[in-house]
């Protein structure tokens, strides 16, 4: 389990505790935070469950897989530090993740 | 005017099916779809992606399950409306009245929305004032392919559309070529050819860019684009063209006056009726307790919503329920000879 942070563009901050194995945004679904679309399940087929992922955590997070960035470059203003939160997997060693919600997703 | 007895709303697999179920009970219909080809998100998000759970098929792609849902509607004659949306829905003698953005207008007693997640439409540029002058100097396709002779065209994108319209276009424009990133999903041929052009300074390559701002006087005359590094650079332009892929909105469905659950429309679990008599909703798009987002669900829904249909349609009829393998009449319907 991680506690994980998800701020919303507007500022708003929510800090959830996310089972060991699931994902970034299945945790932000299951828990009904406003800012994660996730339209086409977690297959990596659309770009709506896009997120910021804060600096010093870039690295710690699992590596982005094939294809990952093709749909980020269909996000809404994707930058460099920019990743699908379907793609994120959820482990102890992520204890405290902090995640920035871009303004929309479509 | 086209009268129907039921009106399909998306050609992805549920809607395909759902058109089968309809024409095995003796009912027409005719479909509607923004994109340009049938199959949906199967094919347009991921035509070569495997798909495991469609029941008695082990695994098959997007594309592949198209295929065959089209087979299966061979024996029936089907009208599709693609590169259609449908924009207005209103009441009319206890029938709908359907309008398209072409202006195609449907009357039927029964509408089957089968949207998946919406409509596809293009990713557009963020800054806000690129609305203005939309279709005038920016655009997200290309319709006139004149109209940028000899003119300076900043075009931004990684895929194959952004690709193949710089290197169309470098014949007779100034191409700028602007994106996120120094890789790209274009085909491999295609990115070589491109990177060739930029080397002989036919393309004009700016990678680790994305656009910040656009200036306009009475035109644009100019954008600014920003590197990942905040490093800003203007850049002169009589057009912006755009290729980031398509998003799934909502769009007209939202103001139908139907009862929706965040992006999903509420519907019964006998009909699949939403809380306007006469209008269904299955697949992805439709929102009940216990609801999967799977294709086989979407299958289950259509097959249920086509008979609800039968009743508005064939009010003076009784439906009786039969099977393929024994019903002389679906036989019949299915053009199968002999018993």
């Amino acid at each position: 389990m991680a506690k994980i942070t998800y701020i919303e563009h507007n500022g708003k901050s929510h800090t959830i505790d996310v089972a060991n194995g699931l994902t970034v945004m299945e945790g932000a679904i299951q828990n009904d935070i406003p800012g994660i679309d996730a339209d086409c399940g977690g297959s990596m087929a659309c770009a709506t469950c896009h997120v910021y992922v804060k600096e010093e955590w870039f690295d710690r997070i699992n590596k982005k897989n094939e294809g990952e960035d093709d749909m980020l470059d269909q996000a809404y203003e994707p930058k460099k530090n920019s990743r699908l939160s379907c793609q994120i997997s959820v482990s102890d060693e992520i204890e405290g993740l902090v995640v920035n919600l871009p303004e929309k997703q479509v | 005017m086209i009268k129907t007895d039921a009106l399909i709303i998306g050609a992805g697999p549920t809607g395909l099916f759902t058109a089968h179920q309809l024409k095995l009970i003796g009912l027409d219909c005719e479909v509607v779809d923004n994109l340009d080809k049938i199959g949906g998100q199967c094919i347009e998000l991921y035509p070569d992606k495997p798909i495991y759970d469609i029941p008695a098929i082990p695994e098959c792609t997007g594309e592949e399950l198209t295929k065959n849902l089209i087979d299966q509607l061979k024996p029936f004659n089907i009208k599709f409306h693609l590169n259609e949306r449908v924009d207005e829905v209103k009441n009319k003698n206890d029938k709908w009245e359907v309008k398209t953005n072409k202006g195609t207008v449907f009357i039927t007693p029964n509408i089957i929305i089968a949207g998946g997640v919406g409509s596809f439409e293009p990713r557009k540029f963020a800054p806000k004032e690129c609305e203005k002058l939309e279709n005038k100097s920016i655009f997200y396709s290309v319709k006139d392919k004149a109209i940028f002779k000899g003119k300076i065209v900043s075009i931004f994108g990684g895929g194959d559309s952004a690709l193949d319209w710089a290197i169309e276009l470098s014949k007779d424009s100034k191409i700028n070529l602007i994106h996120r990133r120094d890789e790209f999903r274009a085909a491999k041929l295609t990115v070589d050819k491109m990177n060739k052009l930029a080397k002989d300074g036919k393309i004009n390559l700016f990678t680790k860019y994305q656009l910040k701002s656009i200036n306009t006087s009475e035109k644009l005359e100019s954008i600014d684009i920003e590197h990942e590094n905040k490093e800003i650079q203007n850049i002169k332009t009589d057009f912006v063209l755009g290729f980031f892929g398509l998003i799934m909105q909502l769009g007209p469905i939202a103001n139908w006056g139907l009862n929706l659950d965040k992006k999903t429309i509420s519907v019964d679990t006998e009909k699949f009726e939403t809380n306007q008599k006469g209008i269904y909703a299955v697949g992805d798009i439709c929102n009940y307790p216990g609801k999967l987002k799977l294709i086989l669900s979407g299958f289950h829904e259509g097959a249920l919503a086509a008979r609800a249909c039968f009743k508005l349609a064939r009010p003076n009829e009784k439906y009786r329920f039969e099977f393929t393998t024994s019903s002389k009449t679906i036989k019949s319907r299915l053009g199968i000879k002999g018993d």
